[in-house]
């Protein structure tokens, strides 16, 4: 399945860089950020891999200076029952990238949820608000950055 | 109650209005579920005929708050959520009680971390915090039987001239 993955991917878009992983018999896909919704047209819509399930879109903090944070997406293809994980590096000084909710509708809220938690921004998402934390809240709290327990008076509670 | 046999003698027997109110009052607790999560399902058991909330007057939990006088908030209360606990609280008619169910709602519990109030009494009066991890029903059934002590000290004048609860109304909500 990895040899056709890859082929595939060459002769339609023979221009992006791709790099490989495997582990455990789960192959990863590192990308530029840039390229992330070609590839992903092409993973779906290809008649050999339709990996038309989206699972989860979810993200990392490395707490480091260059390429902070890593994107990554978990798709499987019911057809040829594998799942692959493609993963996208994200600066903090350029928080953002472009959004996969048009092609897997189900990745609108897991893209919600990890900008709710990581404050990376997906450009074109129809519907960018916060998923779990309250509109107003200023922070996000998976970053490595955030206190466990939160920064005080930063949630309202009602008065006594 | 022996009432029975004071009515076959005189027909009339005399005490105290604040004692009878008071009783009747603590005979009939109605509570208000506030089943957040897990503590409910030990709330459930006590509803249910193996506890029996019925044998203490209270088996008719109201789901809305304007015929309760007893809150029993039933697990872990996020900063979302608390204002619609206290949104509910303000809508019970005084004289009412509240119950911290579990570990969740009276310190946080185990999640000691950003989402969760830690202790509902940071907005709410609490009159009894219940320990526990879910509670066992039995303890549910304790603390209302504290609850039905402390209402039967109550006196008509502690109620008197309280100043009415000011309504906090949620914008964007």
């Amino acid at each position: 399945m990895k040899e056709i993955i890859l082929a595939r991917l060459k002769t339609i878009l023979p221009n992006i860089q791709v790099e490989t992983s495997e582990y455990k018999d789960e192959l990863t896909l590192h990308l530029q950020k840039k390229d992330v919704v070609d590839v992903c047209k092409v993973l779906k819509n290809e008649s050999e891999l339709k990996f038309i399930h989206c699972a989860d879109v979810t993200a990392i903090d490395w707490a480091r200076k260059k390429s902070r944070f890593t994107v990554v997406y978990h798709l499987f293809s019911l057809k040829n029952k594998f799942g692959l994980v493609i993963k996208a590096d994200v600066d903090e000084s350029d928080c953002s990238i472009d959004t996969v909710s048009s092609i897997w509708r189900a990745a609108n809220w897991h893209e919600r949820e990890v900008y709710d938690m990581y404050g990376i921004k997906f450009n074109n998402h129809p519907d960018l608000r916060r998923m779990y934390m309250p509109e107003e809240f200023e922070y996000h709290p998976l970053r490595k950055d955030f206190p466990l327990l939160g920064i005080p008076d930063s949630l309202p509670l009602p008065k006594k | 109650m022996g009432l029975e046999a004071k009515l076959t003698q005189d027909g009339f027997f005399t005490t105290t209005l604040d004692a009878l109110i008071a009783w009747s009052r603590k005979s009939s607790v109605w509570p208000m579920p506030m089943g957040i999560s897990c503590c409910a399902i030990e709330m459930m058991a006590v509803g249910g005929p193996r506890y029996d909330i019925a044998r203490f007057g209270s088996e008719v939990m109201r789901f809305t708050p304007r015929q309760c006088d007893l809150m029993i908030v039933a697990g872990t209360v996020t900063y979302k959520m608390s204002h619609v606990v206290k949104k509910i609280y303000d809508q019970m008619p005084d004289p009412k009680w509240v119950i911290a169910m579990g570990a969740c709602t009276s310190t946080g519990g185990m999640y000691r971390s950003y989402p969760v109030v830690q202790g509902i009494d940071q907005f709410l009066p609490v009159d009894i915090y219940l320990a526990g991890c879910p509670p066992r029903p039995d303890n549910l059934l304790n603390a209302l039987i504290q609850i039905q002590e402390k209402i039967g000290r109550t006196k008509g004048r502690d109620f008197q001239n309280k100043p009415l609860p000011q309504l906090n109304v949620i914008q964007n909500n």
